[in-house]
């Protein structure tokens, strides 16, 4: 039997990789803003990236990992929140952080080994970045806990990726969110790799979706370069936890066009040629061909986005560079509500070390 | 006003939490209809109902990753971990997430969670029922440990435990969970955090302990208190942030220090506070700092466990060694 008929998931795509329509399109499709809107995200959110690889490069910025050929899946779910949801998010969702209102400079701030890039009053009740795998998919279904046992009408969206899938965490997770009927979606980004182990050896599962399946979760599979799909798979899931119908899990299936991270160089584990076939249906153009086709942008327009664009990231990277350093008293701070005296006595000692011995004037 | 047990004094200071905030919610395995394992919670899901007193499923990394999602939304999550010895799946979550979201965060978002759990050895329970792992939780930046040790403190610490805006980890010994009764009642009072107890005023010797342990010292105490030697008694109650000043102040007076706990020797509380004194009073101590513990091996199964847990003699042998050292 071939691994392909073991799928029970539904898979969702409307464009093909040459943003042909390949299915009925939705109703809302006619309406252009929403997908413009998804357009120019999208493309701030790689524009970015660029830079901000290039600003570590450069020893402006640490360790960084790239969203390159993923930036629909968080531009499509982040859109799609209200405010008072709650976003869990991992780290590859800077498109989506930007569609959230985070600025591009507090992202910067962060990757630039900054906690304050997590602190801003943009970022609401939204988690910050979360550095052990999978370890949020407990905070997800903690956060839609409370939204549920508060009443409260929002939901919370949970991403992370394939390797992800594999932990314990998530299993739990959406174990919890079955049993208890929580207001969460969960979205994985397949990205086919983690670090340099591929899809197939994160599980023999054939789809990860299906993993939603053994919790009593309906579990979806969607082009994840394909904003209609993801649009039209993640609203029907939103809609349904907001309407205390409980949770979902999406995987999106794209392709990490970059590097893990700067510190990684995928060319030691994959070919070339399975890039280049991956580049081919990567989900910028894609939409760009459609929204061409349609008549709903052009080449003037494009150029238009392109120069704003680049304004934008210019004027948060100077605010990121121009951000002065946090004063040495910030690493004991904010670890107590009410400081212990011991701490209150190593903080003397810190700030009397950063000043040579002397104390301040 | 009735006299209760320290379980009991648990179950009433969750009563009163609960009664007095609503964001109070409280988790666990079998914490229900069943009440705990111990019956810390007993009553409470039939008082405040299904919302505020969740039985989860069997999955400690997720009891402690949903009470941080909760905690930083603004609950106040109090969940159970049945036993320590099933506490190392959730530290992942409380070293890397309970322990720094404020930090991470810059007070943006926070934890405020406590997570409770019965251990220490005592009670012939089976294998991983028994250690005391405190240290490996005091050693982490963000969080505070408490351990009571009678009914009165694990009203008035876990009552505060609650209250506190950051995460705690508040750990039960259960040997002495029903070992004496005390008068608790609303009216008690709420006890500080990271604050040392003095039990006993005392002139010779300072014997410092927590939990269960707090029970053969007082005894040993009291016996050596027969014998003309006048022992001051420590109960540290947080051991992190650890209170040394009233360590501090009572072995300024004695000049001598026993140490004594249930968990292992070495890199052990007990070191801290030994070093600290090292640090802080070496020209005040007029003998080395002695150690009264559990040996560095596996907790034995409970046929042997006597073999291990420090004795009330014990501690005397140590505090006598302090008081004829030249
Ligand atoms: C618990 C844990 N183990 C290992 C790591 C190191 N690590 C960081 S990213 C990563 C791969 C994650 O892959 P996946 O979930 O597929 O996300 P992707 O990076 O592909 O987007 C690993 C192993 C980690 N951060 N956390």
């Amino acid at each position: 039997m071939e691994k392909k008929e073991l799928n029970p998931i539904p898979v969702y795509q409307y464009l093909d990789a040459e943003g042909e329509v390949i299915e009925r399109l939705p109703g809302w499709t006619r309406n252009k803003d929403i997908l413009l809107n998804y357009y120019c995200n999208m493309v701030l959110g790689r524009q970015a990236d660029a830079k901000a690889i290039a600003l570590q490069r450069t020893g402006k910025l640490g360790t960084y990992p790239s969203c390159l050929g993923q930036e629909a899946i968080s531009t499509v779910f982040c859109s799609l929140m209200e405010k008072d949801d709650v976003l869990i998010p991992y780290y590859r969702d800077h498109p989506g952080l930007l569609a959230r209102g985070i600025p591009l400079s507090d992202i910067l701030l962060y990757w630039g080994g900054d906690e304050r890039g997590s602190a801003s009053e943009h970022w609401g009740k939204d988690f910050p970045n979360c550095v052990p795998i999978a370890t949020q998919a407990g905070h997800a279904a903690g956060v839609a806990a409370a939204l549920k046992i508060r009443h409260e009408p929002n939901i919370a969206v949970c991403a992370l990726g394939d390797g992800a899938t594999s932990k314990g965490d998530f299993s739990e997770a959406l174990n919890l969110a079955g049993a208890w009927q929580l207001p969460v979606v969960f979205v994985i980004n397949n990205n086919q790799w983690a670090i340099s182990v591929p899809r197939t050896i994160q599980s023999g599962a054939p789809t990860l979706a299906q993993k939603g399946i053994s919790a009593g979760l309906p579990s979806y599979q969607v082009d994840g370069n394909d904003v209609i799909a993801l649009h039209e798979v993640l609203s029907e899931a939103m809609d349904r936890a907001r309407q205390g119908k409980g949770a979902t899990v999406i995987e999106a299936i794209s392709y990490r066009l970059g590097d893990h991270t700067t510190a990684d160089d995928a060319s030691r584990y994959r070919s070339g040629d399975e890039l280049q076939q991956a580049w081919n249906k990567e989900p910028i153009k894609r939409l760009r061909t459609f929204l061409h086709h349609r008549g709903y942008w052009d080449e003037q327009q494009e150029q238009a986005l392109i120069k704003d664009v680049g304004q934008q990231i210019e004027q948060n990277v100077q605010t990121y560079l121009n951000t002065p350093l946090p004063p040495v008293k910030d690493l004991f701070d904010y670890h107590y509500a009410n400081m212990p005296s011991t701490l209150k006595q190593q903080k003397q000692e810190a700030e009397l070390r950063a000043t040579g011995g002397k104390h301040h004037e | 006003m009735s006299k209760i047990t320290m379980v009991e004094a648990v179950n009433l200071a969750l009563d009163h939490a609960m009664e007095n905030n609503p964001d109070v919610v409280m988790l666990g395995e079998d914490i229900g209809v069943n009440g705990g394992v111990f019956r810390a919670t007993q009553g409470l899901r039939d008082k405040y109902g299904l919302k505020r007193v969740m039985d989860t499923p069997l999955a400690e990394t997720l009891i402690a990753g949903i009470s941080i999602g909760m905690a930083a939304q603004g609950l106040k999550p109090v969940a159970e971990i049945q036993f320590m010895g099933f506490i190392f799946p959730t530290m992942e979550q409380l070293i890397c997430h309970a322990a720094r979201m404020r930090n991470r965060t810059r007070g943006r978002l926070s934890c405020p969670m406590v997570l409770r759990a019965p251990f220490g050895g005592g009670i012939h329970a089976p294998e991983h029922h028994s250690e005391s792992t405190e240290a490996l939780l005091a050693h982490i930046p963000g969080l505070r440990v408490v351990i009571p040790s009678s009914p009165v403190r694990a009203y008035g610490l876990l009552r505060s435990a609650i209250n506190e805006p950051d995460p705690v980890i508040f750990l039960e010994p259960k040997r002495i969970y029903r070992a004496s009764k005390q008068e608790v009642d609303q009216n008690t009072p709420l006890l500080p955090l990271d604050k040392c107890f003095t039990l006993k005023q005392g002139q010779d010797v300072t014997l410092v302990s927590w939990g269960a342990s707090v029970k053969e010292t007082m005894e040993a105490a009291r016996t050596m208190e027969q014998h003309g030697v006048s022992a001051e008694v420590i109960d540290v109650a947080t051991i992190k942030p650890l209170d040394m000043e009233t360590i501090l102040t009572s072995v300024r007076k004695t000049g001598r220090c026993v140490i004594v706990h249930e968990a292992c020797k070495s890199f052990g509380a007990g070191a801290e506070i030994a070093a600290n004194l090292a640090e802080q009073a070496l020209s005040v101590l007029k003998a080395p700092v002695e150690r009264v513990t559990g040996f560095d091996t596996i907790m034995p199964y409970y046929r042997m466990e006597d073999h291990y847990l420090p004795k009330p003699d014990d501690i005397m042998k140590a505090a006598l060694k302090t008081l004829s050292f030249h």
